[in-house]
Parts: C-alpha cells; sequence; structure tokens
C-alpha cells in the first residue's frame, strides 16, 4: 500500500459519500424502516470502504458495494435482536432483498421517498432542514448544528423528536399519491430553496453555512432528475446555478455585500450560466410555467446582461408581473418594484413601494426600507432616504447589508462626499 | 394505525338554518363515506363547554370547577377515533370532514401498547 493509493481510495470513499450517502441511507430505512439502524448501517459501510478499498480495490459500483455492506450490517444487527415477531419479519424482507442486488441497477432508489418523507408537513419546518441535511446530504449533526447557530445538543434533540414522530404519528414513507403530490412537492421545493437561501445570504465566512448552497444544489439535482416530468424540480435547479454562478462577485474583500449593478460580471462563472439555460429551457419546454421557472428566467436575465446597463429590465418587469400572479406575495411585489424602477424610473417603482408599505404586510421588514430608501436617493429626496436607510439598519441582520446601507447614508447626509449613482 | 380526530371549532359560531343544514348534510355524507371504508372506529359529539365540569384532586382533596380545562377561542365539539394506514390517510380523513372547513380538526396519534 502506498501514498497515493491511500489519496485515490480518501478521494473515491469522499465522491462516494457525496454521491452515494443519501441513497444508502433512503434504501436501508426502505428495507428496515428504522432511520437510526440505516443511519448507523451507513456509517459503517463508508467506514469499512475506507479499511477495504485499499487492499480490493475501488469497485466498480461503489453505490452498489455500499448499499450491499450497509444492508448486511443491518441484516446482521437484526439477526442478532430478532427476538421480536415483528422484527424477524424484517429480517426476511432484508434477506430477500439481498438476493442478486450486488448489481446497482436491482436497489431501488429511495431517495424521493426520502426527501418527501423528511419535508413532511406534519414536521415542524425547523426539523424538516435539519432532517433532509442528515439524511440525504449526510451532513454530521454538529455540521447542522454549526450551520444554524444552535448547539450539537439543541440539534441532535431536534432530529430525535423528528424521527420520533416519523415513526409514533404515522408519517408514511412514501412519494404522495397524485391527490397531494403538487402541494407536497411545493413543501419540498421550499425545503431545498430555503436551504439554498440559507447558504446564499451567509454573513461572514463561515464555510460550513456556505456548503449548504452546494449540498442544496445536489438535492435540487437529485429531485430534478428524479422527476422528469415535473418542470419545477428543473426551474429549481437553474434559479440555484443562476444565483449560484454570480456567487463569487457577491461580497467584496472587505466582506461587503456587492449589489448587482456593482458587481464584476467578469467573475460570473459562464460554465454555470451556460448549464443553468439548459436546465430552464428544458423546464420551460413542458409548457407548464411556474414560480421557479419565472424566478430562474429573471435570474437568467440578469446574468445575460454583459454589462449592467445592458441588463432587460423592461423584460424583467414582466416576468415579475407574470410571478406576482402566479405567487401573490408582498416580497414580489417588491422586486416588481425594483424592476419597474429600472424599466420606467424611479417615481414608478416608488408608487408600488408605498403601496406595498400602506398595505403594512412587509411593516418590519429591512428590504422594504431598504429599496425606497434607494429609490429616495435616485430622486434626490436625500433627508427622506436618511430616514429610510437608518430604518433599514435598525432592521437588518446581516453585517454585509449593514456596511453597505451606512455607505449609502453616509451618502445621503453627506451628498457631495461621494458621487457614486 | 390508530387516530383520533379531535374537532374545534368556535361552539358560539351562529350559522344560518341553511348553513347549518348544509353542514349536517356534510357530515351525514362524511359518515357515510367513512363507515364504508371501515375507517370510522367510533364517533361522537359533545356537549357545549358550558355545560363542562372539571375535576381535580390536590391534597386528597376532590375539587370540582364549572367551565372547561383552558379558555379557548375555539372549543373541542366531538371527536371520532379512526384506524387508516398512516398519516397521510389521517389527514385525507380529516380535510373532508365539515370541521376542517369551520373551525381545526387535530390528528393525535394513539400511544402505541
Amino acid at each position: 500500500m502506498n501514498g497515493s493509493v491511500d489519496a485515490d481510495v480518501d478521494a473515491a470513499v469522499s465522491a462516494a459519500f457525496r454521491d452515494e450517502w443519501g441513497r444508502v441511507v433512503a434504501t436501508l430505512i426502505g428495507m428496515t424502516g428504522d432511520w437510526d439502524l440505516a443511519e448507523d448501517c451507513a456509517q459503517e459501510a463508508f467506514a469499512q470502504a475506507l479499511k477495504s478499498w485499499p487492499a480490493e480495490g475501488i469497485p466498480r459500483r461503489p453505490g452498489g458495494w455500499l448499499t450491499t455492506v450497509a444492508r448486511n450490517r443491518a441484516l446482521d444487527r437484526l439477526r442478532r435482536n430478532a427476538v421480536e415477531a415483528t422484527k424477524l419479519r424484517d429480517v426476511v424482507v432484508l434477506a430477500t432483498a439481498g438476493a442478486g442486488s450486488e448489481q446497482a441497477e436491482t436497489i431501488p432508489d429511495d431517495r424521493l421517498q426520502l426527501m418527501f418523507t423528511c419535508c413532511h408537513p406534519a414536521l415542524p419546518l425547523e426539523a424538516r432542514v435539519a432532517l433532509t441535511l442528515r439524511t440525504l446530504a449526510g451532513l454530521s449533526t454538529a455540521e447542522i448544528a454549526r450551520a444554524f447557530l444552535v448547539t450539537e445538543a439543541t440539534m441532535a434533540k431536534r432530529l430525535v423528536r423528528a424521527k420520533q414522530k416519523i415513526r409514533d404519528a404515522g408519517i408514511p414513507y412514501r412519494v404522495p399519491p397524485v391527490e397531494v403530490l403538487p402541494s407536497r412537492l411545493t413543501g419540498l421545493m421550499a425545503v431545498l430553496y430555503l436551504l439554498f437561501n440559507e447558504g446564499y445570504t451567509f454573513s461572514g465566512a463561515e464555510q460550513v453555512r456556505q456548503n449548504l448552497c452546494a449540498e442544496a444544489i445536489r438535492l435540487a439535482r437529485v429531485l430534478a432528475a428524479l422527476m422528469p416530468a415535473e418542470p419545477e424540480p428543473t426551474g429549481l435547479l437553474a434559479l440555484m446555478l443562476f444565483h449560484d454562478a454570480r456567487k463569487p462577485s457577491r461580497v467584496d474583500a472587505e466582506g461587503e455585500l456587492v449589489t448587482l449593478e456593482e458587481q464584476d460580471r467578469s467573475r460570473w462563472d459562464a460554465a454555470v450560466i451556460a448549464e443553468a439555460n439548459d436546465h430552464l429551457r428544458r423546464a420551460l419546454a413542458h409548457g407548464r410555467v411556474g414560480p421557479y421557472q419565472l424566478q430562474a428566467a429573471i435570474a437568467g436575465s440578469h446574468c445575460h446582461a454583459a454589462r449592467v446597463e445592458d441588463t432587460d429590465w423592461a423584460s424583467i418587469a414582466r416576468l415579475y408581473a407574470h410571478l406576482s400572479k402566479v405567487m401573490p406575495t408582498p416580497v414580489v411585489e417588491l422586486n416588481r418594484a425594483v424592476a419597474v424602477a429600472m424599466a420606467d424610473g424611479p417615481e414608478a417603482g416608488l408608487a408600488i413601494v408605498e403601496s406595498i408599505a400602506a398595505g403594512g404586510a412587509l411593516a418590519g421588514y429591512h428590504l422594504l426600507a431598504a429599496t425606497r430608501a434607494d429609490l429616495l436617493r435616485r430622486l434626490g429626496r436625500f433627508a427622506e432616504a436618511a430616514v429610510a436607510y437608518r430604518e433599514a439598519l435598525s432592521l437588518t441582520t446581516s453585517e454585509a447589508e449593514g456596511k453597505y446601507l451606512r455607505r449609502r447614508l453616509g451618502e445621503v447626509v453627506h451628498p457631495g462626499r461621494s458621487r457614486s449613482s | 394505525m390508530r387516530y383520533m380526530l379531535l374537532h374545534h371549532g368556535d361552539e358560539n359560531l351562529a350559522l344560518s338554518p341553511e348553513e347549518d343544514a348544509q353542514v349536517q348534510h356534510q357530515l351525514a355524507m362524511w359518515i357515510e363515506e367513512m363507515v364504508g371504508r371501515g375507517v370510522i372506529v367510533h364517533g361522537d359529539r359533545l356537549r357545549p363547554t358550558a355545560e363542562t365540569t372539571s375535576v381535580r384532586v390536590r391534597d386528597e382533596e376532590i375539587v370540582v370547577f364549572d367551565g372547561p380545562f383552558a379558555e379557548t377561542k375555539e372549543q373541542m365539539g366531538g371527536y371520532d377515533i379512526i384506524e387508516v394506514a398512516s398519516l397521510d390517510e389521517a389527514i385525507e380523513v380529516a380535510s373532508k370532514h365539515p370541521v376542517a372547513r369551520l373551525g381545526t380538526v387535530e390528528v393525535r396519534a394513539f400511544w402505541p401498547l
């Protein structure tokens, strides 16, 4: 055994962990119905891979190898505990499933069942997020705790309770039937997008939080591949990729948020944008437009403008108007206001913002105050803009955004000192 | 699995005679469907909370007081015990009960023996 073999094996196990963890766990839950057993045996299978692969070589189908090892571990454990009649039944099921399943093709892909179960609406939202990261993405309890700024003990308790509820309240392990599929799929995609946004709107350089973006994209990829008849998961994947392509230019060296108009577009990832375009085109070809496809089209439109002044604001404003119909929320309206302000002038945008503010639904939302402030500044109404910037500052929790707002506040309080737009 | 559906609603909700007749009709249809599917184990309606009596024993003293355990906006007015395959089926059964439109149906699994 030499160093390079070890390095190859390490790389192969890491790759297998990324690609296969969720599948191994999902399959084991499907076979045993026992979530803890499934996680433990998956963990043991990966540990075994680190021991066996250097000598035996990396298997042709790592996923099949890992699933077989994990299944055999589960079988051993259940046999040892098979005093109860119910457990004996599991052993029979497992042993039957074992026949001839060395080939990866014959192992069912249960990840879709696992995704829908993790994101069941009977679970609290924070538990859905945590379960998805633990069982599908393979993040450790400690990593998830760090990403969501809670102690490891709190996160462990959250996961235990969620698994308890799945078992004791009878949450089924299945893809929902067609009558409830649209609403459940919406809920599932919302969890994945929330995960992505948790990573995207990170404050500071916490690596574990940034990794959430990559995990969310990976899971969206799996979902889109497993539900090819549904356009929205592919739309969601395209949306995430468009955002991700712009990520390197979103925060400058000092950690300050760089707005879309000020971003260095040469740093956007052209390959990722091209991939997102392909996904979006495929989704739109279904002819069933939904919120994620529309949001992806908007994000894509920004990505296609080589310079900020090339942005097709009129078409973006139209897309937002469409989005506002299928997803009539004040936040969408607020974004439409920004697009309209760019297409038809700040006055037109401000009119929409004021009507949202009058509605009261977004009271206390920092981006409402920040958007209002920016529009007032562009109209040269500096005194009112200063009040709005101060309000936004008192409401934001993001350090990067705070820096941006303080700089803009400085510009309207001392208009002579800076000439940036 | 066995679940209890607890029907919570505003017991002072004033329905017009037509609305009341419609709710009674929906309820009859629901019972017919669920009995037909073999879902309902047992179910009943409760007298209003104005007629509730609560009992506690403290220091070996029986304390009796009138009124419900907790004053809430929605009161429990009835229940059904159902036997279904999973929480998803329990949700489906609950969503078809007329109280789901007027108030809230709470779905609780039984403690397994």
